[in-house]
């Protein structure tokens, strides 16, 4: 009985240790007829090159670890804004998918078949390569929303500039802790007395009133950069001031909204429909308005279903932003694994932080998650 | 006649509501196109902002006034039933329609009437519309790569002897029957590498060799997603039992492959699989690049296939296993003959989801330099004597990747209905 439990585990452990073993003799004796040492102090060296679109201070005299952070951040930026995006995106749908309406339920229903079957990669060739090519040149550009350009060279938009923002940002961070202290304290009162607040609008009074103070004794000041147009040569125009969204971003950030929010779409449709239709009539019979009822009784539990699948999709969203190599968006992918390793050659240790960034996104988000489905199942008997 | 309130339609006057709504209808419809197409604003002395929503609200005072409950005819009562519940929904159907007419006539412009599909060269193309003679021209390098033109008969000739093969199961006896799982699992796959290794690739009886490197198109898309597909099933199978052993190193080194490979974007795999995995061979060691990709995409989609399966594994009572267990079935014959065929059942959908994007992940393949379908676009693209078609390249691509997506996942819903079993 105890062999026929240790021996399959031997067998594992064994087949592991063999193909590891194998895998890292191998790579010794390559990397020393090569002459390549294993180490990560290339980290530090200068990584001469340059890169296109960063949100940090970047020339080429910075060190390759500079680089990976630049790429790092890129990544991040957009798959919080497709994150943000595709979620408001896909609730729409997914509401738009149910609606009794038929023109409507059709539409979106049309939207999300066509969308989610046809790959990620062509539908980024096709916004990059073939959309946003047909836009004009900087000198041809109309004006739209008052302020913006939409050129071939990207869009070109207001660019809001801050004095000093750290204090603004501190009494945003407050007014955030402050509302949350107001909700559980309304909480508590409306468990012991019963006593409501209108929480809502409570919470958006702090919100604005608390950063906007600020503004008057602070010495906060906000105002705006406009982009202009400015000949370089006799052909060549640009923008000047205001804010430039480099066209790969917007190709990128386009590609996957569209295509995750179908996927966020079906979440919403399966959850809205999951909760039955007993809890809507039982919670109107005890008397609670259509308001209450979604908010109290419906949305809770739709959520529960909604949520886990949604925080896939997120993570998904995050890895497919790798996707962007393909059209020289700088993230992590394109300037680590692409353009430092094509410097250095150390292929395993470019590689391996690559993969190892990307699995700690990963492994945190589904921790977070699997902590979060914990707290909010059912408890049951 | 009876009186008339315009804000309450009613069944009494239902000709003159149904005449006039039809009218605003029309109006509505009539106003848009005339600003969109023809450029002629017929409602121009409002001010801007009004002539801009005119449409809108034409449409919406015409559905307003054909809202009539009851009404006796079936047609208007499921129009209004269906679209026209309330103003609120009218004003969403409207504004639906028109981004409809919007939209269709400009595609069917440059799908059909605009679009050139006769010739053989760029200049052929001098409509405004979409240039089919280049997807013409080009479609032998789209199916097929760079496999030479001469040979291309080779790649045809396995396709269809794969599919018969395929379609054979189909027709087993019942006796037979049995042997459906090894046919599909163990048979195919042999034959079909036997097929591709000795057809596609040639280099014996007397059949041009043929690089894997020349190999592209959509032909490579079928034969990269196939392999894994076959290959990623019963490794995902392995995994999922894995993770649910009771034998701990077992359980946490699946776990942990599984992980692994779930967090990791598929690029930096066949990056992995591209740069890094050479140095981890012998120094001399060439495997073929095609093979390595194969290997890297049927890992990646294995541990997916795993936790879908897991799911499944999870779903199913303990009953049946405690039942099983006390007929003295051991835990293979438990597994096979008990547990597996319950729980696949139930994961269908959750599989077909992983093979639509083992097939969505393919074109990701040009990252090691093998140019499928999208890849053979973005080559064909920056050809000289052909700049300038990309929209189209995009476009055929895409519709292709669509049928074949949204097929696989309407014959998975096909699949579901049918092993449907009440419990």
């Amino acid at each position: 009985m105890k062999f026929k439990k240790i021996l399959p585990q031997f067998l594992t452990l064994l087949f592991i240790v063999l193909i590891f073993g194998f895998f890292t003799m191998n790579a010794q004796e390559n990397m020393d007829t090569r002459g390549i040492e294993f180490g990560f102090g290339f980290l530090s060296k200068e990584a001469s090159f340059d890169i296109q679109f960063s949100l940090i201070d970047y020339d080429g005299s910075m060190s390759y670890g500079r680089a990976y952070l630049v790429g790092l951040l890129n990544t991040l930026l957009v798959s919080f804004i497709g994150i943000i995006l595709s979620t408001i995106l896909g609730i729409i749908i997914g509401v738009a998918r149910l609606s009794p309406n038929y023109l409507i339920n059709k539409t979106a229903s049309f939207y999300v078949e066509f969308f989610r079957n046809v790959p990620l990669l062509l539908q980024i060739f096709f916004w990059y390569f073939a959309a946003l090519r047909a836009l004009p040149m900087p000198e041809d550009a109309s004006l739209f929303f008052g302020s913006s350009y939409m050129t071939i060279k990207g869009l070109y938009t207001v660019a809001p500039v801050w004095n000093n923002f750290d204090i603004f940002f501190i009494a945003l961070i407050i007014a955030i802790i402050v509302i949350f202290f107001f909700n559980k304290f309304a909480k508590k009162k409306q468990e012991e007395e019963g006593k409501q607040y209108p929480k809502f609008f409570i919470s958006l009074g702090i919100f604005i009133i608390i950063p906007a103070i600020t503004f008057i004794v602070g010495g906060v000041d906000l105002s705006w950069s406009f982009p202009e147009l400015k000949q370089l040569a006799k052909t060549s125009f640009t923008y000047e001031g205001g804010m430039g969204i480099p066209p790969e971003l917007i190709a990128l950030t386009l590609a996957l909204t569209l295509y995750t929010a179908t996927f966020i779409a079906e979440n919403v449709r399966a959850g809205i429909q999951g909760v039955g239709k007993g809890q809507k009539e039982a919670a109107a019979s005890i008397g609670l308005t259509p308001s209450q009822v979604l908010k109290l009784v419906i949305m809770p539990q739709a959520l529960r279903i909604i949520i886990p699948p949604t925080t896939n999709q997120y993570l998904n969203l995050t890895k497919n932003s790798s996707l962007a190599a393909a059209i020289a968006y700088p993230d992590l992918v394109l300037v680590f694994a692409g353009t430092a390793m094509m410097q250095t050659g150390r292929a395993i240790e470019i590689v391996g932080i690559t993969m190892a960034t990307y699995l700690t996104i990963s492994l945190a988000i589904s921790m977070f998650m699997n902590w979060y489905n914990k707290r909010i199942a059912i408890q049951e008997k | 006649m009876n009186n008339v309130n315009i804000l309450k339609p009613n069944k009494e006057n239902l000709n003159l509501f149904l005449f006039f709504g039809a009218l605003f209808f029309l109006l509505g419809i009539f106003d848009f196109c005339l600003n969109n197409f023809y450029e002629k604003n017929i409602t121009g002395f409002l001010p801007g902002f009004i002539s801009f929503f005119t449409p809108l609200i034409f449409g919406m005072i015409g559905l307003h006034l054909i809202r009539i409950e009851f009404s006796g005819i079936k047609i208007l009562d499921e129009l209004n039933k269906n679209i026209n519940t309330n103003n609120f929904n009218a004003a969403l159907s409207v504004s639906i329609i028109i981004l409809i007419i919007f939209s269709v006539a400009p595609l069917l412009n440059w799908f059909i009437l605009d679009a050139n599909f006769v010739g053989d060269s760029k200049e052929a193309c001098t409509g405004g519309g979409a240039c089919w003679v280049y997807i013409k021209v080009w479609f032998n390098r789209f199916i097929y790569g760079m496999y030479p033109n001469a040979e291309q008969w080779r790649v045809n000739a396995t396709f269809i002897i794969v599919l018969g093969f395929m379609g054979l199961g189909y027709f087993f006896p019942l006796r037979f029957k049995k042997y459906l799982t090894f046919y599909y699992v163990i048979f195919l796959p042999i034959i079909s590498f036997l097929l591709i290794y000795y057809l596609i690739s040639g280099g014996e009886f007397g059949l041009e060799w043929v690089e894997t490197g020349a190999w592209g198109g959509l032909s490579l898309t079928f034969i990269v997603s196939f392999f894994s597909l076959i290959f990623c099933f019963p490794i995902g199978m392995m995994l999922a039992l894995g993770r649910r052993s009771d034998l701990a190193v077992v359980k946490y080194s699946s776990l942990s492959f599984i992980e692994f490979w779930r967090g990791v974007p598929l690029i930096t795999v066949l990056f992995m699989s591209a740069v890094m995995f050479p140095m981890f061979l012998p120094d001399g060691t060439y495997v073929d690049k095609l093979i390595r990709v194969i290997v890297a995409i049927t890992l990646f989609e294995a541990a997916y296939t795993a936790e879908v399966i897991r799911g499944g594994l999870q779903a199913l009572p303990r009953g049946q296993y405690d039942a099983a267990k006390s007929l003295g079935m051991g835990y293979w014959r438990l597994h096979l003959l008990v547990i597996l065929p319950q729980a696949l059942k139930l994961v269908i959908p959750g599989i077909a989801n992983t093979f639509l994007a083992l097939v969505k992940d393919t074109p990701l393949i040009f990252v090691v330099g093998l140019l499928e379908l999208v890849g053979m676009l973005n080559l064909a693209k920056t050809n000289p004597k052909w700049l300038g078609f990309s929209m189209e390249g995009y476009v055929f691509a895409g519709i292709i990747f669509w049928i074949i997506c949204y097929s696989m996942s309407k014959y998975s819903q096909k699949l579901e209905l049918k092993f449907k079993t009440d419990r």
